[in-house]
């Protein structure tokens, strides 16, 4: 198991996580590989089909992340994401996902070093957590 | 947060038991009548009733399941001349439709008619979700919602029929609504049915009572809305209480129901458990969508399933194949049930139309039950209870659910 690389799919708002993980690159503060951005407009957008698709396809962690309450640049649409990653975190454990392996986090636009620091730790669980069943294995 | 988070449920816990104080109220102050059958029966004396409903004042049309003429089959039927209610049959253990979707074809826009709608409870609790979710209207129709003892799946309806002929469907409620059952055990209630504990048609304006009642002599007429009270009193029914049998006849059937309901529920959750298991509890479907198109709740125009969203290129079968070592096609079937389960699984009602609807024979209404119960209970809310709470993906409260934030 220790060499075991977790795949994290991140879903990241344009105006503030996103935003946070280029500061955190120009400022060469360093984060994991394993961590790979989908840069969505608002954490609003982000339909429960698409962290579905990412764990069928096998991704060992999923995280969205946004702006900060009140910060949200279409006004809400971080508590609507919040009501969807409840509902997820009923759905998936019921089918074996253990439910630490979805996330949601608000980082804001100037947080970058709270962005690498988040990435890092996310990456260190999900090695613990070990693998996600569907990646190798014939589902259907 | 865990302060404000818990004031939000509680206000949530207040407009429920607000809602179930009013019901209650409601029911106590409802107009109530004790409808006499004549000497050709239930069946006879409720087609009667059906008729003077149809000929009241402003009444245009009444949907109502019914016999069709050309062959022994039961379809809702939307019926303008009361001579055509001969046949009308809400009494046969037959299910072909969840009748929420036809409802909603009927107001969505308005019509310039009033339609009295013939309606089993898990009709009426879907199409309350349509309303809510702005996909019908209630302005131009009055619901009659009849006790529901439960249905066949449509094949064991045909088989009934074949084996009871029409005396067999005539006494169908009669047996199972006493309790006999003797005429109707060698062929169960679909499943969904079986652990239906939802028998009576609480958001009706008028309710036909039958549960705890002695139908070869009264069925009763109960109003529960403003609606249903003028209909009441333009009929001119006679007020006369609720038999004292009903409510704990009622009250008996729902906790059969209910643990016949929750053995469901803990050998469904322990069939799917892990992915290995829902794939094999999904093993026969072939991506058909029937089950969708029988939902009454799923209403999209355009399912993202029939769209190019997730319409892969032929290169990505061939690369999955390569990963995995082989792939069942068509590929996303676990993907296609999750996501809907995601979208609709808290308008779910538990109708049993999707089992109704596919043809290998998956149990896929026991699946969605069994994830609905949770997902609903985790928003504190229960689908088709009623119209004025929201649908808990249509809303938020800014202070609630610190739970799910952060990575610890
Ligand atoms: S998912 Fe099945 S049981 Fe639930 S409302 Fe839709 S058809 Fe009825
Ligand atoms: S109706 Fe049955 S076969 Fe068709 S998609 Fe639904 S579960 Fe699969
Ligand atoms: S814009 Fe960042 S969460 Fe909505």
């Amino acid at each position: 198991m220790t060499d075991f690389e977790p795949a994290i799919i991140a879903f990241v708002c344009n105006w503030c996580t996103y935003t946070a993980a280029d500061l955190a690159g120009t400022s060469r503060l360093s984060y994991p590989k394993n961590v790979r951005l989908i840069r969505v407009m608002c954490t609003g957008m982000v339909d429960p089909q698409y962290v579905i698709k990412a764990f069928l396809e096998g991704a060992d962690g999923v995280l969205v992340s946004g702006c900060h309450p009140g910060d949200c640049h279409y006004i809400n649409g971080n508590f609507k994401a919040r009501r969807r990653i409840k509902l997820l975190k009923e759905i998936l454990p019921q089918f074996g996902f253990e439910q630490e392996r979805l996330r949601l986090t608000w980082i804001g636009a100037s947080d970058g070093i709270q962005f690498a620091e988040i990435m890092r730790e996310l990456t260190v669980q999900l090695r613990t957590l070990g693998p996600n069943e569907a990646k190798l294995r014939m589902i259907i | 947060m865990q302060i404000t988070n818990s004031a939000s449920r509680f206000t949530n816990h207040v407009s429920r038991i607000t809602h179930h104080v009013l019901r209650i109220w409601r029911k106590a102050m409802a107009k109530t009548a004790q409808v006499e059958v004549n000497d050709r029966g239930l069946l006879s004396s409720l087609q009667e009733f059906f008729r003077s409903v149809l000929e009241s004042e402003g009444m245009n049309a009444m949907l109502v399941p019914r016999h069709l003429e050309q062959k022994n089959v039961i379809m809702p039927v939307l019926i303008s001349d009361p001579e055509q209610l001969e046949g009308a049959d809400p009494l046969a253990p037959a299910f072909p439709v969840n009748g929420a979707r036809i409802v909603s074809k009927l107001t969505r826009k308005p019509s310039g008619g009033k339609i009295a709608v013939v309606l089993r409870p898990c009709e009426i609790r879907a199409f309350i979700e349509l309303v809510k979710l702005k996909q019908a209207r209630t302005d131009e129709i009055l619901i009659i919602g009849m006790d529901c003892p439960g249905a066949y799946s449509n094949r064991d309806y045909v088989r009934f029929v074949e084996e009871k002929g029409e005396e067999g469907v005539a006494r169908f409620c009669q047996d199972l609504f006493l309790g006999k059952g003797t005429d109707t055990e060698r062929i169960e209630l679909s499943p969904a049915c079986q652990s239906c504990e939802f028998p009576i048609p609480e958001a009706a304006d008028i309710l036909i009572g039958l549960l705890g009642m002695d139908t070869e002599r009264h069925f009763m007429v109960q109003a529960l809305t403003q609606k249903g009270e003028n209909l009441f009193e333009t009929l001119g029914l006679s007020e006369a209480g609720e038999p004292k049998e009903r409510q704990s006849a009622v009250e008996s059937f729902v906790v059969e129901r209910k643990a016949c309901r929750d053995k469901m529920f803990a050998e469904t959750a322990a069939g799917v458990n892990t992915l290995e298991k829902l794939t094999a509890y999904l093993s026969s479907c072939v991506n058909c969508y029937n089950c969708r198109a029988a939902c009454p709740v799923c209403f999209c125009k355009e399912c993202v399933f029939v769209t190019d969203v997730f319409d892969h290129d032929p290169s990505q079968y061939l690369k999955w194949a390569a990963r995995k070592g082989a792939v069942k096609m068509p590929t996303d079937t676990l993907f296609y049930h999750i996501t809907r389960l995601a979208h609709m699984s808290t308008a779910c009602v538990g109708c049993g139309q999707c089992s109704n609807a596919c043809p290998n024979d998956i149990p896929v209404a026991e699946l969605f039950r069994t994830v609905s119960h949770r997902t609903q209970e985790a928003f504190d809310y229960e689908a088709g209870r009623s119209p004025d709470e929201a649908p808990p993906l249509s809303v938020f409260n800014e202070n609630e659910l610190g739970e799910v934030v952060g990575i610890n």
